[in-house]
């Protein structure tokens, strides 16, 4: 098993050098006047500013130059200051946002984590455990609908789901408002005496004893849950429902079965721990989607988390905004995919033991 | 008594086998495309599915005649009715330049051609995006599917013909292809060609190609690698074969079958995205007759949704019909072709 683990590890490098390359490679369609964002806040308005620019950051310098220069960040020929350089932490400016990529990241990115831990609970409580159920009532009723539901919540994009939740339960029965919190309850966030230990609203309002305002930041918060993660609850409860048919079918299940052994403890104890080795390499696939879900949800219910962000910017073609948020993205993916591959090397003994 | 063989010749059992009935069809697409046949053909869900397909074949197919075009130019630009905000429902006269009424729609609207499924706002007509939208989601479908799959069965084989430090080399490529949320990646590609292309049906295309062909390659890889060591492919070996006549005539045509099912299956899924990136605005031009765009309105009227629930049903609906037809066949077929679930139904 270390021997898996080291080279797994040792492969992270490659494939982070593979993402900055393939990063930049995007980023050199763009005209030099445009990438000139990877280092200052405003468009320069009359050429001869423009061209200073661009020589004094290099922006028509071979592209390998360029790509190590934004890697690590360019000394300024005059003043010898450092500007850009992503292994930094400075993305650039976002022209969209009037403000640095690395601080519109900061100041969106608690929302997302907010909404995302939120619909994580469901997505694995409700997926696995229907999963379970249809696969010992295999063919029944329950199997029946499970698999239908899982087959809809497939073909329904997140974005026409989240607009027929909007139009009944906001527009119509009005009772889970769009955005993140009401504007009393923002107030309150606001105000000088309420401590941010977190920045996640529902956290926060209960470490200061305001059980009305995480109510608040909670009814804001279930209408893009849901749309968040139904189609999750899908994928997982087709994993889920497959893996453990095919557990239930093997030699030692019948050989439990044979010696008597409680249904209940041949389900649980039994078949489940195998039955979720595969559910749980698509962990990593299911934290990607989730990342590129809040695209979708937080646009359409107005909360200010990074997916908003990335669309707008994206709408406007604000190359350099979007890409710091694809980036960001990108890396959070890699290393839930590294958690998830060494919990793997746990989870199974056939890779622990080797 | 012991010498003597414990069944004579006489008592051999002999069994003759029923033979099968093959009919003309069978022999025609020969056992294999049969099963899939008759393994789609018998499941209600795969069969709904396929009418469902077909219905949008049909609607694309005769999208002049349903809703004819006002501009013959360019006949996927929605003609509208004024450019008033607010959106119109279903059934309001048709005011400014109605279009010529088809045949068969005549005795739906004795007082003249009306907005069918009302209009956005901008006066678009929902009915005319709808129909032509079909049009856009086939053709969207089949190219990116087609690119996707010439560039993953290109590298994919490569992979896994070659084998050593060619494939190590391409499918890291692939793992950093794959590291991005899909969407987010499609997204950021399809903004850094807009400036450059311009908008319309081709940064996003190009932006969802560009992102979506890892899956072919690591599937056609994997049964190329089994193909590889086998029999027919070292007889053609010996008798002095070229590497480029082995993989294209021996060992793709035997690989490509998976490959081909999975990349049918996933059109549903690759027009959701096209739309998801119109929807965002990021896609084809305001008025083009595509789903996502259609959809892209109802976010002026978020707290009006209600009221003007034709700018989200109609588009909508079209949306999840075609991809759930889709879905539904590729459902069965996945069925049909995994060997473990031969002969047991449908699981």
């Amino acid at each position: 098993m270390t021997q898996y683990i080291i080279r797994r590890l040792l492969i992270l490098p490659v494939t982070l050098f593979g993402v900055t390359v393939l990063i930049f490679a995007m980023l050199s369609f763009l005209s030099p006047e445009e990438r000139s964002a990877l280092y200052v806040r405003d468009i320069p308005h009359n050429q001869a500013a423009m061209d200073g620019i661009i020589k004094r950051y290099g922006l028509r310098d071979p592209i390998y130059v360029q790509y190590w220069y934004w890697l690590v960040g360019r000394p300024d020929p005059v003043s010898g200051e450092i500007n850009g350089g992503i292994t930094r932490g400075d993305f650039g400016y976002s022209r969209y946002a009037g403000q640095p990529v690395i601080d519109l990241i900061k100041r969106r990115f608690p929302a997302t984590i907010e909404l995302t831990l939120w619909a994580v609970f469901p997505i694995i409580g409700i997926g696995i455990w229907l999963g379970i159920v249809a696969a010992v009532n295999h063919n029944k009723l329950i199997d029946q609908v499970a698999r239908i539901f899982s087959i809809i919540g497939y073909s329904f994009p997140t974005f026409v789901f989240g607009l027929i939740l909007l139009m009944v339960f906001y527009a119509k029965l009005n009772w889970f408002p769009a955005s993140r919190i009401s504007d009393w309850a923002d107030a309150i966030i606001s105000a000088d005496n309420f401590k941010h230990y977190t920045s996640l609203y529902t956290i926060d309002s209960l470490l200061n004893g305001r059980f009305d305002v995480f109510l608040d930041a909670l009814r804001h918060l279930i209408l893009p849950i849901v749309t968040l993660s139904y189609v999750s609850w899908a994928v997982f409860l087709r994993v889920t429902r497959s893996s453990m048919l095919e557990t239930l079918r093997q030699d030692y299940i019948t050989t439990a079965r044979a010696k008597g052994v409680k249904e209940s403890d041949i389900i649980n104890k039994h078949a489940r721990p195998n039955a979720l080795i595969p559910v749980a390499t698509i962990g990593g696939l299911q934290v990607a989607s989730l990342l590129g879900g809040v695209v979708f949800t937080e646009t359409i219910f107005n909360f200010p988390g990074i997916g908003s962000a990335a669309a707008a910017a994206a709408s406007q073609l604000d190359v350099v905004t979007v890409m710091g948020f694809t980036l960001m993205t990108g890396l959070i993916l890699i290393l839930a995919n590294l958690v998830v591959d060494v919990m793997y090397a746990f989870l199974d003994p056939r890779v622990r033991l080797q | 008594m012991i010498d003597q063989p414990l069944i004579s010749q006489s008592q051999v059992f002999t069994f003759d086998l029923p033979q099968r009935k093959i009919n003309w069809l069978e022999r025609t697409i020969g056992p294999e495309f049969y099963r899939i046949y008759r393994g789609v053909i018998t499941n209600p869900l795969s069969i709904t599915g396929t009418v469902l397909i077909l219905f949008w074949l049909v609607v694309a197919g005769l999208a002049p005649v349903l809703a004819p075009p006002l501009n013959t130019v360019n006949p996927y630009m929605i003609p509208r009715d004024g450019f008033g905000t607010t959106p119109k429902v279903p059934g309001t006269p048709w005011k400014i330049r109605p279009p010529a009424m088809p045949a068969i729609l005549q005795p739906l609207m004795p007082k003249g051609w009306v907005h069918i499924m009302g209009t956005a706002s901008g006066q678009w007509d929902i009915f005319y995006g709808v129909v032509w939208g079909a049009r856009t989601a086939i053709k969207v479908g089949l190219i990116i599917e087609g690119l996707c799959l010439i560039i993953g069965i290109l590298i994919g084989s490569l992979a896994g013909f070659y084998g050593g430090w060619l494939d190590e080399i391409l499918m890291r490529i692939t793992e950093v292809f794959m590291a991005f949320p899909f969407i987010l990646a499609a997204l950021t590609m399809s903004a850094v060609l807009t400036p450059s292309i311009g908008r319309g049906i081709w940064a996003p295309t190009i932006a969802l190609v560009t992102f979506g062909w890892m899956g072919y390659a690591r599937l056609i890889r994997g049964d190329i690698l089994a193909l590889r060591e086998r029999d027919f492919v070292m007889a053609a070996r010996v008798v002095g074969a070229k590497d480029s006549r082995i993989l294209f005539r021996h060992i793709i045509p035997n690989a490509i079958y998976p490959t081909l099912v999975l990349a049918s299956m996933d059109i549903g899924t690759v027009v959701i995205s096209f739309a998801a990136l119109s929807f965002l605005g990021i896609g084809t031009e305001v008025g083009y007759a595509d789903w996502g765009q259609l959809l892209s309105f109802a976010r002026n009227w978020i707290p009006n949704l209600f009221t003007y629930w034709y700018i989200v049903v109609f588009p909508g609906l079209a949306l999840i019909l075609f991809v759930l037809g889709w879905n539904l066949v590729g459902d069965a077929l996945r069925d049909i072709m995994d060997p473990r679930m031969r002969g047991r139904g449908s699981e």
